[in-house]
């Protein structure tokens, strides 16, 4: 039986197993959106701006570990979603994102609602497709599913102009596929790996520096068995914080311009660097001709055209860092050679040194809130055990060094692009994908006020969110950066005229409570958490001149960092060199 | 130092656009791009002459195979190879000159295509640096317009660049 371009698309969906789709309809989807309310297993969640929607199936996939789908109209609905693709695409998380296009006859018309959506999107996607004959419309789908799941993830785009929609063909919805042009490599070279071994069993001062890649292939137990196997320390990027547990004791805590003394030291001091999943970024690196002077390198990724970009690596592994980890963890397991156990104690005594200095410390008697003292909370309350997302400044810096991530897909935000307004939407996403889990959203009033319309939705779908609000009337990073490298001047970076948000969130049909005090904290975050039935605003009112320590400046080492005046033997603030 | 990339690409729309986007993008630069159609029909071929140290010419290549849809390329430069470039060439020729153009089209080997009473327009095919050698010994003030295709570039040997 021949159906239709908008019939075949969402029978597709059901068949590759989407359960949601998020989006927000307009006139070129409009076939498309009377086929999805003519069925009922691909459920359509209603965001209030397209940037929402975007942002919750990322979350959702963050999440879950399956693609997020979002479905969009043409025009404005696609420069609406530019934003969470690259979001997407910058973080390697795999999503295939719809986008209606104007019937193919008013293309290149400048014709209503018309972008030119591969264009736009083309830079910021691993791949898009336009289709041009329903005929091809099912493999397409299926080759998008494909292409965004496999090898190093990302978002796919599908731009389906209205007449395909409506135009009918058979629907055949091929099992699998295969792409003469597009063969991820997999398997590790075995050579590379033996050499690997041999320098990792070699060292006598490791680390090892993992990434999003861990979470990514789902091998954070793999990572773990490793890292125990050799009693190295290790390291978490920011979009790898969980996939090694952050309350055990080989954890040395995140890595990079706000990550924690002892990583940056020891990734500057070490001998043997075993980079797994990760990309080494100019937030991770600082100046790259300063990083980690003494190390012989070893980089597992997925993409080849990671290795050696930014740094140069000395045995680069190209596949997938399950594959490879299960490889590595077999070599080491039958190897004669074990790891150097007097040097390893030295420099555990080192790196225990280096903990001493406890470079997160903050004034935890304060009469005004400290945002770290909310998230110290916030972990408490929720016994570790809740997803986070984060919008993206200060607060999102404090999310990530004080609540430990033991388990991976529970810290959710934006490290590559920085997107603020992105913490909502993706707690929603979250939200969906598990709908009995804890869900809480750390943000600041800055970001929230960049996709605060979707509460609407929140009610809509009875998500039972807590946002934690660290109101302190400040972009406080913008600010942070002012105070420290242009003498002060805050330059547009005081929030005036802030919305009452307790009202706001009242006003959206929520509960909204004000804290202004220290003491209230817990109560505030145990009343919120422990209803599962309502969405719970807190607006804790926090201090306003409190900064992310310790810190990385521009153009410094690992090195040389700047510590907070709270870690021993700083009373002052001071630079490490 | 100067590399010739030889892609075969999925005959697709926008393939061109992705290529020349990733190279802006990024920043690298592209001295010359030819990209026409193969035997296969459902294959491009696109020749690209770039410039930049080995670490960049790296990573333009890997950047370039991640392209979902390049499916195959080569770095002519790194092994025996021949190159063509095809260039049209008018200019100005009237008096003495008239015979100093026949003269040096005889040496390089050109072709004169269209005369007329004060021009001379020339085909001449070679490496990129015999057109340009053709072009420094032409008199600089007789050129009126120069069209280059880019180069074109194969590998020696029975060896080729195919599925």
């Amino acid at each position: 039986m021949e159906l239709s371009g908008a019939d075949i698309l969402v029978k597709a969906l059901a068949d590759e197993g989407v359960e949601f789709l998020f989006g927000y309809p307009g006139g070129a989807a409009l076939h498309i959106y009377d086929a999805l309310y003519r069925q009922d297993k691909v459920k359509h969640i209603l965001a209030r701006h397209e940037q929402g929607a975007g942002h919750a199936a990322d979350g959702f996939a963050r999440s879950s570990g399956k693609p997020g789908v979002v479905l969009v109209t043409s025009g404005p609905g696609v420069t609406n979603v530019v934003t969470p693709v690259a979001t997407a695409h910058m973080d390697s998380i795999p999503m295939v994102i719809i986008t209606a296009q104007v019937s193919s006859h008013l293309i290149g018309d400048d014709a209503f609602q018309e972008v030119d959506s591969i264009g736009i999107t083309r830079p910021c996607v691993k791949h898009n497709f336009l289709v041009k004959d329903v005929r091809d419309l099912a493999t397409t789908i299926k080759k998008a599913f494909y292409v965004a799941t496999s090898g190093r993830p990302g978002p796919v785009v599908i731009d389906i102009p209205k007449d395909i929609t409506a135009d009918k063909a058979e629907y055949i919805y091929p099992k699998s596929i295969n792409m003469r042009s597009y063969q991820p490599v997999i398997e590790g070279h075995p050579g590379q790996i033996r050499k690997a071994i041999q320098v990792l069993l070699s060292a006598k001062r490791p680390v090892i520096y993992s990434g999003g890649g861990i979470i990514a292939s789902n091998c954070s137990d793999k990572l773990r068995e490793l890292v125990r196997l050799l009693g190295y320390p290790c390291t978490n990027t920011l979009m790898g914080l969980g996939a090694y547990p952050a309350t055990d004791p080989l954890f040395i805590g995140m890595l990079g311009m706000h990550g924690t003394y002892e990583a940056n030291l020891t990734m500057h001091e070490c001998d043997v660097m075993l980079c797994l999943g990760a990309r080494f970024d100019d937030r991770v690196t600082g100046d790259t001709n300063k990083f980690s002077p003494y190390a012989k390198i070893i980089h597992v990724d997925i993409d080849p055209s990671s290795i050696s970009k930014t740094i140069s690596v000395d045995i680069p592994v190209v596949g997938s860092v399950d594959v490879i980890l299960d490889e590595m963890i077999r070599q080491i397991k039958k190897s004669d050679r074990k790891p150097d156990t007097e040097a390893l104690q030295k420099w555990w005594v080192q790196i225990d040194g280096w903990r001493k200095i406890d470079c997160m410390a903050y004034d935890r008697n304060s009469e005004i809130i400290k945002p770290q003292f909310v998230i110290e909370k916030l972990y408490e309350v929720t016994q570790g055990d809740a997803f986070v997302s984060s919008d993206v400044g200060q607060h999102q810096m404090f999310a990530a060094q004080h609540y430990k991530f033991d388990k991976p897909r529970r810290w959710i935000n934006s490290g590559g692009l920085g997107t603020m307004g992105f913490g909502l939407p993706a707690a929603m996403g979250v939200q969906f994908a598990h709908p009995d889990a804890t869900v809480a959203c750390v943000t600041g009033e800055g970001s929230i006020q960049m996709c605060l319309q979707e509460l609407s939705t929140c009610k809509q779908y009875d998500l039972p969110l807590t946002i934690v609000n660290l109101n302190n009337r400040y972009l406080g990073m913008v600010r942070q950066w002012q105070e420290f490298f242009y003498d002060r001047r805050y330059s547009n970076s005081y929030m005036d005229a802030l919305p009452d948000l307790v009202k706001l969130a009242e006003g959206y049909g929520h509960i909204g409570i004000k804290i202004e005090e220290p003491s209230d904290v817990e109560g505030a975050l145990k009343e919120a958490l422990s209803d599962k039935s309502r969405l719970y605003f807190l607006d804790f009112i926090t201090d306003q001149t409190e900064n992310v320590y310790p810190m990385i400046g521009a153009g410094k080492g690992h090195h040389e960092m700047h510590l907070s005046p709270r870690s021993a033997g700083g009373d002052e603030e001071r630079e490490l060199a | 130092m100067r590399h010739i990339i030889s892609i075969l690409m999925e005959n697709e729309s926008g393939a061109l656009s992705r290529v020349a986007g990733l190279f802006s993008a990024r920043g690298y630069n592209i001295e010359s791009l030819t990209v026409a159609p193969t035997e296969d029909a459902s294959l491009s071929r696109m020749t690209l002459v770039t410039s930049g140290s080995d670490r960049v010419v790296e990573q333009i290549t890997k950047q370039l195979n991640k392209l979902i849809d390049v499916v195959k390329l080569i770095d002519l430069v790194e092994n025996e190879h021949i190159e063509r470039e095809i260039s049209l060439i008018k200019v100005r020729a009237t008096g003495s000159g008239r015979d100093e153009i026949t003269r040096l089209v005889e040496v390089f080997r050109a072709r004169i295509l269209d005369v007329t009473d004060t021009s001379y327009t020339i085909e001449l095919t070679g490496s990129y640096g015999k057109i340009d050698a053709f072009l420094k010994a032409v008199p600089n003030d007789s050129i009126i317009e120069v069209v280059r295709s880019g180069v074109l570039g194969i590998a020696r040997g029975e060896k080729g660049l195919r599925l």
